[in-house]
C-alpha cells in the first residue's frame, strides 16, 4: 500500500465520476432529474468500446458515446419536458432501456480489445514535487479534460449569463419565461449535454481508464453514484470533483487493503480470511449513502438545496411555483 | 409537412377503458420496437419471439414455470405499487428480496428450531415471519432517511441492493458454503413449501410441476393490498399523502409514520418473495437467487398503474418474459423490451391527461382517436 498510489489511482477513477456528475448538475441545474445516468453511461461506454473497436479509432469512439449518451437523455426530455411524465420513473426507465440496448447491441464484445485514450504526462508540472507525481505523471488524456472541466462548468454556471438562465429556469421557470428565457429549448438542451457528459464518463471507464467491456458489470453502479455524488455536491462542481477524487481514492485503498498480510503492525484479517473482502466491496455503497446523509445534514444547517423547481414539470401558463 | 401536434388538456375524466388500452398498446409496441433494435444487429426477431412464446407457453410444464417467476414479481410488484402510490420510489425489492431469502434461511441455517420434531407448518411459518422481517428491515432504513433526513429513497435503495449482495455472499462463501461452493446446504424437506410435483403420486398429471405455495400468497397479498388501497383508511392515507403532501400535512397526517410503515411494508412483501424464492424453489440459499426481480417488479407496478389485479396479470407476463429470456440470444433483450414498454407507458400516460390532436397548419384540423394517438406519438 503505497499513498502516492492511492492518491493517483484515485483521481484516476475519480475523473468517471466526475465527468457523469458535472453533467447530471447541468440537467438539475435546469430543473429536470434525470436518473437514467446509469443507463446512459453503460450504453457510451459499450457505443465507445464498439466503435473503437470497429473503426480502430479511438477518437471516434468517443464521439460516438457522448451521442449515445446525448441521444437517450433527449428520450427522458421527451417524455419529462413534452409529456410531463413522472421525472422519477421516465430516469428509471431510461436506466432499463440503456441496460438493454447496452447488453443487445454489445453482444459478442467482451474479450475484445480496442485501441484506448493515451496517457500523458505534463512536461513541466509533472516536476512539481509530490503534486506533478499524483496529478501530473502518466494520467490519461480524459484525467487532464477533468481538471479543465471542473472551473470551466463553475465558472459556466456561476458567473456567464448562460449559466444564470440555467439556474433561472431550475429555480423559477415562470419568472424566467416571463423574462423571454425558452424554458423548455434550455431544458432540452441541458438534459441533452448531461446525457453527452454520462456517454463520455461511460467511454472513459471502457476505452480510457479502466478499458474493457464487461457487460452491465463496467459501469456496477457508478451511474447511481455519480447521482448521490450531485446531491452530496450541492449542485456545485468543484465539490462534486472533489468528492468524486476522494471516492476513487477510497475505491482503490479498499481494494489495496486485501493485499499484504500484515496490516497497520498486525495480522491483516482480510487477507486471512478472504471473505471479508465482501464487506469491503459494501463499503463505496454503504458510504454513498452515509455521505448523503451527511451532505443533506450540511445542505439543511446552510439552507442549500436542490434548485426549487427540480422535478417540476413546466406547463405555460399553468401556475406552477 | 404543415403538421403540428398539440396536446390540450381533459376537461372531463379520461374513459375508463383508456388506461388499460394504453398499457396494451405500449407492451405491443414495444415489442414491435424491440423488434427492430433485433433485427438491427442481426438477429431475428420473429424466430425469438416464436421462441418466447413456445418457451413460456408452450406446455404445462413451461406455464408453471412461468408462474413461479411470476411469484416474486407478484409480491415486489404489490409492495411497488403501494409505495409508489404515496409517490415513494421504493426501487429496493431487490435488496429486500435477498434480506428476506438470508433472514427465512437463517430458520434453517442457524437453526432457530429444531428441523427434527417441530412440525412443517411451524417452520414454514417462522420462514415466512422472518423473511418478512428481513424485507421490512430493508424497508426500514431507506424508509427512516427519507423521512426524516429527507435522503433520496432511489439512490439509498439502490445502494442498499448491491449491500444486500454483498452481505448473503459473506454467508455463502463462508460459513454455511456447501463444501466450498457458493451455496449453502440443501435444505431439509421440512423447510419447503408444498409444490404440486409432491402430489404426482396420485394424480400423475403434476409429475415435473414445479408451481410451488408461494403463488398463493402472491394472490391472497393482491386481495390485501386491493382492500387497504380500495376499502381501509389507511389506503386513503396513502392515496392522499402521495397526491398533496401540503393537505396530507394540514389535515393532520403523521406523514413521518407513514413512509416508514410504507416502506416496511413494501419490504416486507419483498422479503416474502425472497423467503418462497429459498423455500419453494431453490430449496437452499444461494448466489443470484433473483434474476433482477426487484427492478422488473418496478415495471410491473407501473404497468399495472398501481392497480393490484392488474398487478397479477402483468407478473404472468413479465414471468413468461424472464422464463423465455434466460436462454436467449442476446442476453438483454428482455431488459430491452421491459425497458421500452416502461417508457411506452409513462409517456401514454399523457394521453390519460391530455388529448392530442394534429393540426394541419393553416387549413383544416382534425382530432383523432386517443388509441390512433398512441401510435402516432410513438412515432
Amino acid at each position: 500500500m503505497n499513498l502516492n498510489v492511492i492518491v493517483h489511482a484515485g483521481i484516476s477513477t475519480g475523473t468517471i465520476l466526475l465527468i457523469a456528475a458535472i453533467g447530471e448538475i447541468l440537467t438539475e441545474r435546469a430543473g429536470i432529474k434525470n436518473l437514467g445516468v446509469e443507463g446512459m453511461m453503460l450504453l457510451g461506454a459499450m457505443a465507445g468500446f464498439k466503435i473503437a473497436h470497429e473503426t480502430g479509432n479511438v477518437w471516434l469512439g468517443l464521439l460516438g458515446a457522448i451521442f449515445a449518451g446525448g441521444i437517450l437523455s433527449l428520450l427522458h426530455g421527451l417524455v419529462t419536458i413534452s409529456f410531463q411524465a413522472d421525472q422519477t420513473v421516465s430516469g428509471l426507465s431510461l436506466t432499463f432501456l440503456g441496460t438493454g440496448l447496452a447488453l443487445v447491441m454489445g453482444e459478442g464484445l467482451t474479450g475484445l480489445t480496442t485501441p484506448v485514450v493515451p496517457n500523458y504526462t505534463v512536461p513541466i508540472l509533472s516536476q512539481i514535487p509530490y503534486l506533478g507525481e499524483v496529478l501530473f505523471t502518466n494520467h490519461n488524456l480524459l484525467t487532464y479534460f477533468g481538471y479543465l472541466l471542473i472551473p470551466i462548468s463553475w465558472f459556466f454556471i456561476f458567473k456567464t449569463k448562460p449559466g444564470l438562465h440555467i439556474r433561472a429556469v431550475g429555480e423559477k421557470p415562470a419568472a424566467a419565461d416571463t423574462l423571454g428565457v425558452s424554458v423548455y429549448r434550455i431544458r432540452y438542451l441541458y438534459t441533452f449535454i448531461g446525457g453527452c457528459f454520462a456517454g463520455l464518463a461511460g467511454a472513459a471507464i471502457s476505452i480510457a481508464i479502466s478499458p474493457g467491456w464487461y457487460s452491465h458489470l463496467t459501469t456496477s453502479g457508478q451511474g447511481w453514484i455519480a447521482i448521490a455524488l450531485v446531491i452530496f455536491a450541492q449542485w456545485n462542481p468543484t465539490r462534486a470533483a472533489l468528492g468524486g477524487y476522494l471516492f476513487g481514492m477510497l475505491r482503490r485503498l479498499l481494494l489495496d487493503l486485501q493485499g499484504p498480510a500484515m496490516l497497520l503492525g498486525g495480522r491483516n484479517p482480510f487477507f486471512y480470511n478472504h471473505n471479508l473482502v465482501f464487506f469491503l466491496q459494501m463499503m463505496p455503497y454503504a458510504l454513498t449513502v452515509l455521505a448523503l446523509l451527511w451532505g443533506s445534514s450540511g445542505a439543511r444547517r446552510k439552507r442549500l438545496g436542490a434548485p426549487a423547481a427540480l422535478g417540476e414539470p413546466y406547463v405555460r401558463g399553468e401556475r406552477g411555483l | 409537412m404543415g403538421l403540428r401536434l398539440e396536446f390540450q388538456k381533459r376537461t372531463e375524466d379520461h374513459p375508463k377503458w383508456l388506461p388499460a388500452a394504453t398499457s396494451i398498446g405500449a407492451v405491443l409496441l414495444a415489442f414491435v420496437i424491440s423488434g427492430f433494435i433485433l433485427k438491427s444487429v442481426g438477429a431475428d426477431p420473429l424466430y425469438i419471439y416464436s421462441y418466447f412464446w413456445t418457451a413460456s407457453f408452450g406446455s404445462w410444464g413451461s406455464i408453471s414455470d412461468v408462474v413461479v417467476k411470476a411469484t416474486p414479481l407478484l409480491l415486489i410488484g404489490l409492495g411497488s405499487a403501494l409505495s409508489f402510490k404515496m409517490r415513494l420510489w421504493n426501487i429496493g425489492g431487490e435488496g429486500q428480496f435477498y434480506m428476506g431469502a438470508f433472514f427465512a434461511s437463517m430458520v434453517v441455517l442457524l437453526p432457530m428450531v429444531n428441523l427434527q420434531t417441530t412440525p412443517k407448518i411451524v417452520v414454514l411459518g417462522l420462514m415466512m415471519v422472518m423473511g418478512m422481517v428481513g424485507g421490512a428491515l430493508f424497508g426500514f432504513i431507506p424508509g427512516v432517511l427519507r423521512a426524516k433526513y429527507n435522503i433520496n429513497e432511489v439512490i439509498t435503495t439502490l445502494m442498499l441492493n448491491y449491500i444486500a449482495v454483498y452481505w448473503n455472499n459473506y454467508w455463502i462463501f463462508g460459513k454455511y458454503s456447501d463444501a466450498g461452493f457458493q451455496m449453502t446446504k440443501m435444505f431439509p424437506k421440512v423447510a419447503w413449501l408444498p409444490r404440486l410435483a409432491d402430489y404426482a403420486k396420485q394424480y400423475k398429471f403434476f409429475s415435473g410441476i414445479t408451481l410451488h405455495a408461494g403463488v398463493i400468497f402472491g394472490l391472497i397479498t393482491a386481495v390485501i393490498v386491493w382492500i387497504i388501497l380500495n376499502k381501509s383508511r389507511w389506503g386513503y392515507k396513502i392515496t392522499l399523502i402521495g397526491d398533496n403532501p401540503k393537505a396530507a400535512r394540514y389535515a393532520g397526517l403523521d406523514i413521518t409514520k407513514n413512509i416508514i410503515l410504507v416502506f416496511m411494508f413494501s419490504g416486507a412483501l419483498a422479503g416474502l418473495a425472497g423467503m418462497a424464492e429459498v423455500s419453494g424453489v431453490v430449496h437452499r440459499l444461494q448466489e443470484r437467487i433473483s434474476t433482477s426481480y426487484g427492478f422488473s417488479g418496478v415495471i410491473v407496478a407501473w404497468l399495472a398503474k398501481l392497480n393490484p389485479v392488474a398487478v397479477i396479470i402483468v407478473s404472468i407476463l413479465f414471468g413468461a418474459l424472464i422464463v423465455a429470456g434466460r436462454e436467449i440470444q442476446p442476453s438483454g433483450v428482455s431488459f430491452l423490451i421491459q425497458g421500452i414498454t416502461l417508457f411506452l407507458v409513462i409517456s401514454s400516460d399523457v394521453l390519460l391527461k391530455y388529448t392530442l390532436r394534429i393540426e394541419r397548419t393553416g387549413k383544416h384540423s382534425k382530432s383523432i382517436e386517443p388509441e390512433a394517438a398512441l401510435t402516432e406519438e410513438a412515432k
